[in-house]
């Protein structure tokens, strides 16, 4: 029996390991089944380097047609059966046609690899990074290893940062002004702002700030939209009178965000929302939304930052 | 339904307590293994219970208690998660992540607390930080709760001057804008709780919010607490702040607290020297505010203040404190028109108060306070209302406690004027406390006009009043009238003319008092003249040709008709006592006819009046002891009085009140020192006439008892004794035989063998005959005399 589940089984491990596997930062990443796990983090323009070792199982030979490597960057559209597109492959052979006795390992190195877009993780869509190695062998089939990793790409400090401000109301009921220090904030970052309540003629039990994220996927006739809110915080509690200011301190650290994306790859946009949402006693709700630029800051440009 | 509530309010508290209780175990769990990530988590589930909106403030306070309690837990536990080496920044921000704000801002606090007291950002920044943030709580219980919970962690952390947290420069000033930015906050929140919810719960809210007073007031004591706060700060920041919200926050309930706090919390001097700020608020408080509550208060703290020493009244001068007050009462009361008239009574008894204590010296101000409150009165219908009556008389009582001198108030023209107002038995009760007021000061009042006003002012004792008042109390009466009689007692003047000028007022006064008056207010008011009568005496010897206007016999004559007065009235007994008293006085003057008058008037009272039996044997022996010591008669009026007196004797109805008047006439005839009386033969007639009494009335208990009575030896004793009195004083009648033929007598009554043994008897017979055996064995001239009685 032993013999016929070993049949099944890979012929070989095939291990990835990067070069500076050590040093390199390792964010959490969420796999296909649910499970969470630590993979190297990479920004565009840096060198992926590292070897594969291939150990065959014991006793047994590898046989092969060739062992190549590739860097993957795909879409997966969720709603469009699943299918893949590539916008970026690279290819490394490694080895020529051969057998493998025993463990054997090969370096490889992609320099300067271009990844503009962001590993990203959302409700329709998914873009990933991925190292394929692929050993092949004419029947058995061939052996499939991956590689998953994440990029992360810094923007610089916008230099033009203006607040939002607004006055909105419903005539004679209730009217407010509201305040956010700015419109794009870096993921780190702290909503400070406030709201004023100018007239007040409902009985407002409390008001929240929300974060939304609008993923929108597909172009044309065919652009499917889906909004979550990652974010509830309570702002105020019971109910104001006229001339009341509230204060905002909302950190963003704690929720999951992404930077904003702007159309990636004629695929799919994520766009980041703040909802003031005020809700009377009645249970009916009052809300307005703002549109806020999310960047991904480096962590260095965060340094000296507090509060 | 009102039952209902107060169940379910239960049941609610007691799911929030124990929903409290299970997270702060969990959250225990966490401290003990040392879990920040799980104490933030079960301490926001802990906090949340707070969130409640269906219990009462009472209640509420109940579960806040609880978590109070937990959250002191949990700051130990940060401090000792930061001397880890945990940064407090990171935990300042971390407790921040709590998506619902009030467990969110708890956290904050405590964490706030913390981070004050590492020192690693200047205290006013976090405080600010923290007192702005709680601005997220609009619901007003929670909201006051919250800030009640800030101000609570705080307060040993204020930027103050001195404190270790005190920052480079003008930090008093930071700590001082924290209290009073709380202040402001929770004291909006506490009006507005007055507005939510329905309208026929008012009343229940008012008193709800009365039961959540003392969370605001807290703040105004740490505000008096902080050390920095110096007058300077106080008048220029801290006072006009406070007040600005008193003022606008346009609650009545609010107001008087607030108002009331500042008074009772901050130190006198600087009330005195922020006076003026502090009153000009009052007119622009609510009209339902209790002002004048607050207002007396304030003036009674002055008062006490003033009365702390004088030292400080300098202070009260300086800032015109007495013109400040003044007017702002003033103003109250115009501003407030629908005030009641104990209000208004209230506030100027407490002015008037402040008044005396700071400027006892100004009866002017004192006059000025009265004639207001008179204008007040004399605005209004009846004073019917007794609290308003109760006022006025602690009004009126101040002046007089304070000066101790009826002068005082004599001097204060709209005293007399307040009393107007007063219903009788008000009025009455004012002139007891006057009167007890002079009693007590001992201070006699000696010019007539004082006299005059006095009887003025306590003419409610004097006089009936207009009505009638029927069922008065007889004992409460007597105790009136006693009182104003030894009010007369205190009226004296050294100047003889000043003095019978005093007695004419009174004599006015007290005339009109009635029937019932009378018999208490005319005695006290003739020994007064009597004794003037008698100085004068003594006096005009040495003064001849001064004080012609008054003599002794003017005083009589007034005297007479001043006694003349009771004759309306049958009170005869007293009349006749008080006209022996004359004559006596009259006789010290030397004015024979004047006597001889007075004792004539007596005379015919005895006669005419005194009709009772008693009465006539009590009037007899007062009209012989007083004859007894007549000097100034003749020998023609004085047989003639003698004479009427010895024949009265003898017509008494009883025997044995007969024998013994008659042997006390016998004094009638031998006076020590007179020498014109000394008639032995009369002495002897008087004394043997007592005794044939005597033996009549032996004979008369015989014959209608069968048996003698020790009555009449009793009587015999009684002579015995005048026997040897006279035997004493040498009058030559009395001779040893009579005594001892008396002593026999009396042995033979005594052992006869009908007689009952009285032991009252037996002891007064076996102590003469001591003293007779006393006497033999003195010694000398007596001694032999004596020695001639053989027992």
């Amino acid at each position: 029996m032993n013999y016929i589940i070993g049949a099944f089984k890979p012929a070989c491990h095939v291990t990835v390991t990067f070069s500076d596997e050590k040093s390199r930062k390792k964010v959490a990443l969420k796999k296909e089944d649910g499970q969470t796990v630590m993979v190297p983090l990479f920004r565009s323009l840096e060198t992926i380097s590292g070897r594969v070792s291939v150990e065959p199982v014991l006793g047994k030979k590898v046989e092969h047609n060739g062992i190549k490597m590739e860097l993957l960057g795909q879409i997966e559209m969720y709603l469009d059966r699943g299918n893949f597109y590539d916008f970026t492959s690279l290819v490394r052979e490694l080895d020529i046609a051969g057998e493998i006795y025993e463990r054997k390992t090969f370096p490889f190195e992609f320099s300067n690899v271009e990844m503009p877009y962001e590993t990203y993780n959302g409700l329709n869509v998914r873009l990933r990074y991925v190292l394929k190695v692929t050993i092949n062998r004419g029947y058995g089939g061939s052996v499939v290893q991956y590689q998953d990793f994440v990029v992360h790409n810094y923007t610089p400090t916008p230099t033009i940062n203006s607040s939002i401000k607004m006055e909105v109301g419903i005539e004679d009921c209730l009217h407010i002004e509201f305040e956010y220090n700015k419109s794009k904030y870096h993921l780190k970052d702290i909503i400070l702002g406030k709201i004023y309540f100018l007239l007040v003629r409902i009985k407002i039990k409390n008001m929240d700030l929300e974060i939304r994220r609008r993923e929108s996927t597909g172009s044309g006739s065919s652009t499917h939209v889906e909004t979550e809110t990652l974010a509830k915080f309570e702002l105020m509690d019971g109910t104001p009178v006229r001339g009341e200011s509230i204060p905002i301190r909302l950190f963003l650290s704690p929720y999951e965000l992404t930077p904003t994306y702007q159309n990636i790859n004629n695929k799919f946009s994520v766009k980041y929302f703040l909802n003031l949402v005020l809700v009377d006693e009645e249970d009916r709700r009052y809300f307005k939304q703002q549109e806020i630029t999310l960047y991904r800051l480096a962590d260095s440009a965060r340094q000296g930052e507090t509060l | 339904m009102v039952a209902d509530g107060v169940e379910d309010e239960e049941k609610w508290l007691s799911a929030g307590m124990a929903g409290l209780q299970q997270n702060a175990f969990y959250m225990h769990r966490a401290l003990d293994s040392n879990n920040l990530k799980d104490a933030l988590k079960y301490s926001t589930q802990m906090l949340s219970e707070l969130r409640t909106s269906k219990l009462s403030p009472h209640k509420y306070y109940v579960l806040y208690m609880k978590a109070f309690d937990e959250l002191r837990k949990l700051e130990i536990f940060f401090k000792d998660t930061i001397s880890l080496g945990f940064s407090i920044v990171e935990l300042y921000e971390l407790v921040q992540h709590a998506g619902n704000i009030l467990p969110r801002l708890y956290l904050l606090c405590t964490v706030g607390s913390v981070y004050v007291k590492t020192k690693e950002a200047p205290a006013k920044d976090i405080l600010k930080d923290l007192v702005e943030m709680c601005r997220g709580i609009q619901h007003p219980l929670r909201g006051l709760f919250l800030r009640s919970y800030l101000s609570q962690v705080s307060r040993d952390k204020l930027p103050d001057i001195g404190s270790e947290y005190e920052g480079d420069a003008d930090t008093v000033m930071d700590a001082v804008e924290f209290v009073l930015q709380n202040f402001t906050e929770m004291n909006k929140l506490w009006v507005r709780m007055q507005h939510q919810g329905p309208v026929n719960e008012k009343g229940k809210r008012e008193k709800e919010r009365n039961e959540l007073r003392d969370l605001i007031g807290k703040n105004l004591h740490v505000l008096s607490q902080i050390e920095g706060v110096d007058l300077d700060m106080y008048k220029e920041v801290v006072l006009p702040r406070v007040l600005e919200q008193v003022v606008n926050c346009k609650d009545d309930l609010a107001q008087y607290y607030l108002m009331d706090c500042i008074i009772q919390v901050f130190p006198d001097e600087y009330h005195l020297q922020s006076l003026e700020t502090l009153l000009s608020v009052c007119p622009q408080l609510q009209p339902s505010v209790d002002v004048k509550t607050v207002l007396s208060r304030l003036m009674d703290r002055l008062s006490s203040y003033a009365a702390s020493g004088v030292e400080v009244l300098p202070e009260f001068f300086q800032v015109e404190a007495f013109m400040k007050l003044n007017n702002a009462i003033h103003k109250v009361i115009e501003a407030q028109a629908d005030m009641p008239m104990v209000g208004v009574i209230t506030l100027y008894a407490s002015l008037l108060t402040f008044c005396l204590q700071v400027h006892p010296d100004r009866l002017d101000y004192v006059d000025q306070i009265l004639g207001s409150c008179v204008k007040e009165l004399s605005g209004r219908e009846g004073l019917d209302d007794s609290k308003a009556a109760r006022q006025i008389i602690a009004l009126l009582s101040a002046p007089l406690e304070k000066y101790k001198d009826i002068d005082t108030a004599l001097k204060l023209s709209n005293y007399r004027c307040i009393m107007e107002y007063l219903n009788d038995s008000m009025r009455k009760e004012m002139a007891n406390i006057i009167i007890q007021n002079i009693m007590n000061n001992k201070k006699t009042i000696s010019t007539a006009d004082k006299v005059d006003g006095l009887f003025e002012l306590i003419k409610g004792l004097i006089k009936d009043s207009d009505v009638e008042t029927p069922d008065e109390l007889e004992d409460e009466f007597k105790e009136e009238q006693n009182s104003v009689a030894r009010l007369i007692q205190m009226l004296h003047s050294d100047n003889h003319e000043e003095m019978l000028n005093i007695i004419n007022t009174v004599r006015n006064h007290v005339l009109m008092g009635g029937a019932k008056r009378l018999p208490y207010t005319i005695p006290p008011l003739i020994f007064s003249s009597l004794k003037l009568a008698r100085r004068l005496e003594g006096h005009d010897q040495s003064v001849t040709g001064e004080d012609v206007s008054v003599t002794p016999k003017k005083i009589f004559q007034i005297v007479t008709q001043t006694i003349d007065a009771l004759a309306s009235i049958p009170v005869p007994g007293l009349a006749l006592g008080l006209y022996l008293q004359c004559a006596e006085a009259a006789d010290d003057c030397d004015l024979e006819p004047v006597a001889y008058e007075f004792f004539t008037q007596a005379y015919i009272l005895y006669e005419e009046e005194i009709t009772d039996s008693r009465a006539q044997v009590t009037s007899i022996h007062l009209i012989i002891g007083t004859l007894q010591r007549m000097h100034a008669f003749g020998v023609e009026n004085r047989d003639a009085l003698t004479h009427k007196a010895t024949g009265y004797s003898a017509k008494l109805l009883k025997k044995p009140d007969q024998c013994r008047a008659v042997y006390a006439c016998s004094h009638l005839f031998w006076i020590d020192d007179h020498d014109n009386v000394r008639d032995g033969e009369r002495v002897l007639f008087c004394l043997k006439r007592a005794l044939r009494i005597a033996n009549s009335v032996q004979q008369m208990a015989n014959a209608t008892r069968g048996s003698s009575g020790t009555a009449s030896v009793v009587l015999f004793v009684e002579i015995l004794n005048k026997y040897i009195y006279f035997y004493e004083k040498g009058v030559p009648q009395i001779t040893v035989e009579s005594i001892q033929d008396l002593i026999e007598l009396i042995r033979n009554e005594l052992r006869g063998d009908n007689a009952k043994s009285d032991a009252v008897t037996d002891a007064f017979f076996s102590g003469t005959l001591r003293y007779i055996q006393f006497q033999k064995d003195k010694g000398g001239a007596i001694s032999d005399k004596y020695k001639l009685i053989a027992l």
